[in-house]
């Protein structure tokens, strides 16, 4: 498949240039959290809950205290004593009534309750991380075992048991967006109403580094460092020092290194990171704490986990009407930092999907479970919207008897600017075009032939869509603070010259495997007009970089990089000062290209290096007019979101005798926008995929009924590996986002969007045959061989 | 088979990369914890102590091993190979490192120097692995970031290199592999 539809770029912009960061990867040289030993390091371990639901009767240490090299052992009664906050919930959301959900505590260590397995009841620190793990046993919990509830279904079931006394019925909010009436007259009015019943599997996320925090205390300075592996550490920095630990921000730091991994989950704020600061005062010496895997599974946030039905009312021509959406959502047993954003503001706005339905009306409900508290996985309530909108369009297509792109096409949005009924404006797209462009990748002439060779083995043979939108870099900050966000979602960069031309680059978004280091060094270079190798990105330590928000949401090119691009811009708008007064020329006459102001219509011209050098040396220099250094930032607030858009296709083979599913053809034809570097886009298209089909194919955190996590390992937790996955086939159509100067949209998500309801139509597709109308996710070969079973029966009755 | 008690400090040497290191530690420390803290060298990684996601691969004696299912004491007196070791002495890559970086077959690079060490060791052997193979052989590595597509499309590259250079030269066959770059 052609890489893309934009011609080769002459500049540093759109060059495959390989990763500068790949070389302290590969040698072994990076540095990760857990990589950092400071002097006098203690080394921390926590006791955690092992019932769903318990109330914590007593807590003895002290067989633990003596246990060799145990220095202190803090439960939730200390932290309680401290006047230690909780951790809050970044994003207020309101009921239908205009009333505020509720907020339950969330205690860094809790004194009283456990309130889903692996909640944090006890920290021990000792000298090495052996002797820390060794004294865990010695710490006696006494728990009273409470019911508990698990499921969507078991919190909502008449007398289950109460996670919080102030959330009646375990619901956290009850919220909807979009025009009930309008909707409702449209489904009135339908020639037909196809319904759809979804579940959205619970995911874990998995980053590969587990998660990691290092607190250190300096009485002499009387100031604190938290090395995190975190996505945003300036966000660590507000949420631990203005809510949790009360520490001025000026006294604060926090770094966040390597980072293995993210997917979301080292978006939010933990309980170790402010553990292990508060207690690193206490004990006078850095703590280090590092989570097993198991510890992973168990208390990094979950995703998805979101039970979805719906109505969608068409005409008889297949125009899609009106839609309906009721959704209940599981978010754990406390908020996480963006829990309550997800199955609302990032899930129910996209349900216009790439169609022109007229009439939307989204209901959802979040509920409180025992369960680890679920937040945003890659895609965040994104692929829920695509995955319950290309499921019910191919079963509406069914129902009508028409081709499944036939009825895309004829609902595709096709001019921009368009405003959905669900709050949205979206900005570009051509959505014909990449459908266009996958049909074309998947061979779907072709098809017909290869489903009959397969039939002709014995196999079933299907091919799936989906056709998506997404809403990328939320903003601007004002309309999401309006809708209940707590915090601001601009991005910062500040652009340094050097004296002798080389540059470098502080950029508010964190790289934990994008790339940031090339890209942002790309578009620099593109803006300069100063050689790649010359510029240096800087990210992730709130010590050196600028205010910003870190990276989450695809956001960090299309709002990061705006940034980048604004101070840059700064930066050449005070060089032609300078270089208008070396040049004895006017301002209005100095051009900047290719790295040189020029004086319009002559060859006179100074470089940028020579300008940066008489900024620092201003010797000759326009002093009364421009101060001395060349260095600008800048804090960029988005018009709108971005919304990258395109077509997966699926095509699978299927053994009806044992129900396995091989891909034989995956294809993602995507439109996100400005490419900067097409291997790093094109990489991030392959994770996005491999997440996605892991999602629809693999992937189930499954707890027993009684709150236990049974998937608590990679023994039992179906994680993708090498050989589960074909050659992927990934390109791209460019529409420029209009509103950003980059014409940026974002890649990191698009493949765990879109293609779970390519996969599970197209599993869907070979099933068909068989009368099977129906599976959830994940498709694996038991449900599917169960599917055919039970077709098979009915079949014969 | 020798016994030590839990608290005794007991001392390992290993030639890690080429080197004589020697540390002490309890005899339940695992081989992945002994490299990291003890000897320093934070190349290895650990993702799961369950020998699940091959992050922590090493080659002992020349064969790629889970270090967190190893301990420490097991591999005094061994020959240890990590990531650290797999470049030349001036910094140059080798060749698996090469076609790693210049394919893209890395995101967040913490899984990475389990995978080299394996690949180090799948290209030592002979016959070389097919194509077709080369999943099953990286089955035991997890990586979250790249859906193994740039990951594969790199070992099978340097595989393919290899074969071809020992078709010409049948002579060097023995001395070439992952250091030639």
């Amino acid at each position: 498949m052609s890489t893309t539809t934009t011609p080769t770029p002459k500049g540093p912009l759109g060059q495959p240039l390989v990763r500068r960061e790949d070389r302290r990867f590969i040698t072994g040289q990076g540095r990760y959290t857990d990589d950092i030993v400071l002097p006098g390091m203690t080394h921390a371990a926590i006791v955690r809950s092992p019932h769903a639901h318990a109330r914590i009767l007593s807590i003895d240490t002290t067989a633990a205290r003596q246990a060799p090299g145990v220095i202190a052992i803090f439960t939730g009664q200390d932290v309680a004593a401290d006047k230690v906050g909780g951790l809050p919930c970044g994003w207020l959301v309101k009921n239908k009534d205009g009333s505020n959900m509720v907020e339950p505590p969330h205690p860094i260590l809790v004194a009283d309750r456990a309130r889903h397995v692996g909640d944090q009841v006890a920290l021990v620190v000792a000298e090495t991380r052996a002797q820390a793990r060794a004294a865990l046993s010695l710490i006696a919990v006494e728990y009273e075992p409470l019911p508990a509830v698990a499921s969507l279904a078991a919190a909502r079931a008449a007398g289950a048991a109460q996670v919080w006394d102030q959330a009646p019925g375990n619901v956290c909010y009850d919220w909807h967006l979009g025009d009930p009436t309008a909707t409702e007259q449209a489904l009135k009015a339908a020639h037909q109403i196809v319904e759809i019943d979804v579940y959205h599997n619970r995911l874990i996320p998995n980053a590969i580094e587990p998660r990691s925090a290092i607190g250190q205390y300096e009485s002499g300075t009387d100031s604190y460092t938290l090395y995190t592996s975190s996505q945003n550490p300036h966000l660590i920095r507000l949420l631990l020092g203005a809510f949790v630990l009360g520490l001025p921000e000026h006294r604060l730091r926090v770094v966040a290194p390597d980072v293995g991994g993210g997917f979301g989950s080292k978006i939010f704020h933990y309980a170790e990171e402010a553990l292990v600061v508060w207690a690193a005062r206490k004990v006078g010496r850095p703590i280090k704490w590092t989570a097993e895997r198991s510890e992973s599974f168990m208390s990094d946030a979950h995703g998805r986990d979101v039970h979805m039905r719906a109505r969608l009312g068409v005409d008889k021509d297949g125009r899609f009407l009106g839609l309906h959406v009721q959704s209940q959502a599981n978010l754990g047993a406390y908020l996480s930092t963006f829990a309550s954003s997800v199955p609302t503001y990032l899930s129910a706005t996209l349900m216009a999907g790439c169609y022109t339905t007229p009439a939307i009306y989204v209901e959802v409900k979040s509920i409180f479970t025992h369960t680890v508290p679920v937040d945003a996985y890659r895609g965040a309530g994104r692929p829920e919207a695509a995955y319950l909108l290309e499921r019910l369009v191919d079963k509406a297509a069914n129902a009508l008897g028409m081709d499944r792109l036939e009825i895309r096409r004829k609902n595709f949005i096709t001019q921009f600017p368009y405003k959905t009924p669900v709050a949205l404006e979206y900005d570009s797209g051509d959505y014909h075009a990449t459908l266009d462009m996958a049909l074309a990748a998947v061979d779907y002439a072709g098809f017909p032939a290869r489903r009959e060779a397969s039939q002709a083995r014995g196999k079933l043979r299907g091919i799936g869509f989906s056709t998506y939108v997404e809403a990328c870099g939320i903003a601007p900050s004002a309309v999401a603070g309006a809708l209940g966000a707590r915090a601001g979602l601009y991005e910062s960069a500040t652009v340094r010259m050097h004296p002798t031309g080389s540059v470098t680059v502080f950029t508010g978004t964190h790289s934990h495997g994008q790339g940031h280091e090339t890209t942002f060094a790309q578009l620099v270079a593109e803006q300069l007009g100063v050689p790649v190798d010359s510029v240096e990105v800087v990210h992730g330590d709130t010590a050196r970089i600028p205010f910003g928000m870190g990276t989450y949401g695809s956001r960090s090119l299309a709002v990061g990089g705006s940034a980048i691009v604004k101070a840059t811009d700064k930066i050449i708008a005070k060089g032609k000062k300078i270089a208008a007064h070396l040049l004895e020329a006017a301002e209005a006459d100095i051009e900047f290209k290719n790295g040189a102001f020029t004086v319009v219509g002559t060859n006179r011209q100074k470089t940028i290096g020579e300008v940066a050098f008489t900024a620092y040396v201003p010797h000759n220099y326009p002093i009364d007019k421009v101060e001395p250094g060349l260095e600008e930032s800048a804090f960029y607030d988005p018009k709108n979101f971005t919304f990258p858009a395109g077509c997966h296709a699926i095509e699978v083979e299927i053994d009806p005798e044992t129900g396995v599913v091989t891909l034989e053809n995956v294809v993602a034809a995507d439109d996100v926008g400005t490419i900067i570097n097409p291997l790093i886009v094109d990489g991030q298209m392959h994770g996005g995929l491999a997440q996605g089909i892991g999602q629809a194919l693999f992937e189930e955190a499954q707890y027993d009924e009684s709150g236990q996590l049974l998937t608590g390992s990679y023994l039992n937790y179906g994680m993708p590996r090498a050989a589960d996955f074909p050659f992927f086939k990934v390109g791209n159509h460019v529409t420029a986002c209009t509103h950003n100067p980059l014409g940026a949209k974002g890649v990191g998500e698009v493949g765990a969007i879109g293609v779970p309801p390519a996969v599970i139509n197209a599993v869907l597709d070979a099933l068909a045959p068989l009368g099977v109308r129906d599976i959830s996710m994940p498709a694996t070969p038991e449900k599917i061989w169960r599917a055919i079973q039970d077709a098979k029966a009915k079949a014969q009755h | 088979m020798k016994r030590w008690k839990q608290s005794e400090l007991v001392p390992v040497q290993v030639e890690l990369n080429g080197v004589q290191r020697r540390g002490l530690c309890e005899p339940r420390v695992l081989l992945s914890d002994f490299l990291r803290d003890t000897l320093g060298a934070t190349g290895t990684h650990v993702g799961c102590e369950t020998g699940e996601c091959g992050a922590c691969t090493i080659r002992v004696d020349g064969v790629a091993q889970r270090s967190c299912l190893t301990l420490a004491v097991q591999a005094d007196g061994r020959c240890i190979e990590t990531v650290e070791g797999l470049a030349q002495a001036d910094g140059s890559l080798c060749e698996l490192q090469h076609a790693l970086r210049e394919r893209f077959a890395l995101q967040c690079g913490f899984c990475i120097p389990g995978i080299l060490m394996t690949c180090a060791e799948m290209l030592k052997r002979r016959p070389l692995p097919e194509d077709e193979q080369i999943p099953g052989l990286l089955a035991g590595h997890l990586c979250r970031c790249t859906g193994y597509t740039d990951l594969l499309a790199a070992v099978r590259h340097t595989v393919a290199e290899v074969r071809r250079r020992e078709a010409a030269h049948p002579a060097s066959a023995p001395s070439v592999g992952v250091h030639d770059a």
